[in-house]
């Protein structure tokens, strides 16, 4: 299975690595229609995605709206550059640590025959700001592997009983 | 996997397999250690030992037990698939892709 990789190339940059089987095409439209992106994006036990807004051209807006255990999270940002269907650049932000943490992601979609290689930079303002996305990231992903911990825990002690 | 989930939560097991991470002990210590009666600490060791956790070896008079990775790293590896939420979103965009390939044949 494919499996993505994290670098930090530098104290304010994150590096996502990512490859798909499916063509280039595919994989730009299933991350940049809503209908696709509703889909898969937050579509899980633990979260459901309640709002997709998406205005695919240079200066458009993009706004993600996830429920998680009760909590609205929201990501939006702008579209600075398309060019489809290899690269996107854009500002983006997580609404819920406030204002003044703006960054830039820049995704690039690489077309290998019938494989992608997906890459998304982020710039970041700070390291810290860095810093925290990885953690908030980490912590997202321990907190669902504790609910799923639970459920099985659940599960086990239905089973004994 | 559940072998080893049953194994570990129990609260007197999870300090057995605690205290092995420092090395391997005889029974005595881990009696010592645990402040229980000898014969619970055996049943717990048995428990831990079906489930492949740790392994015995005599030593002189004594039995001693230590840690078995193999079990721990499994489950570490279970964990990683959900440390990175990233990778389950991905996990979940590849599942739709194979949706889009399929529906535009």
């Amino acid at each position: 299975m494919n499996k993505a990789t994290i670098e930090l190339p530098s104290d304010n940059e994150m590096l996502i690595t990512r490859w798909f089987d499916a063509p280039r095409e595919l994989v730009f439209e299933a991350m940049t229609k809503p209908e696709h992106v509703r889909l898969w994006y937050a579509h899980c036990d633990e979260m459901v995605m309640r709002t997709c807004e998406i205005d695919l051209r240079p200066g458009g807006k993009w706004r993600y709206v996830i429920m998680m255990g009760g909590a609205e999270l929201v990501w939006s940002g702008e579209y600075r550059e398309i060019i489809a269907p290899e690269r996107i650049v854009s500002v983006e932000r997580f609404e819920n640590i406030g204002p003044g943490h703006d960054m830039i992601a820049h995704l690039g979609l690489e077309a290998h025959g019938e494989r992608t290689l997906f890459t998304n930079r982020l710039v970041y303002q700070s390291k810290a700001d860095r810093d925290g996305h990885l953690q908030s990231g980490m912590e997202t992903g321990m907190q669902t592997a504790f609910t799923r911990l639970e459920h099985l825990a659940e599960k086990l002690r239905s089973r004994a009983a | 996997m559940i072998e080893t989930l049953t194994a570990l939560a129990e609260p007197n097991r999870l300090r057995i397999v605690e205290l092995l991470r420092s090395g391997p002990r005889p029974v005595g210590e881990i009696v010592d250690k645990l402040h229980i009666a000898q014969p619970q600490v055996s049943k717990h060791l048995r428990v831990l030992k079906e489930a492949k956790l740790v392994d015995v070896r005599p030593q002189a008079q004594m039995r001693v037990y230590e840690l078995r990775p193999e079990p721990l790293l499994q489950l570490e590896k279970w964990l990683e698939r959900f440390r990175e939420n990233v990778d389950a979103r991905f996990d979940r965009l590849d599942a739709h892709l194979e949706k889009m390939k399929r529906s535009r044949k």
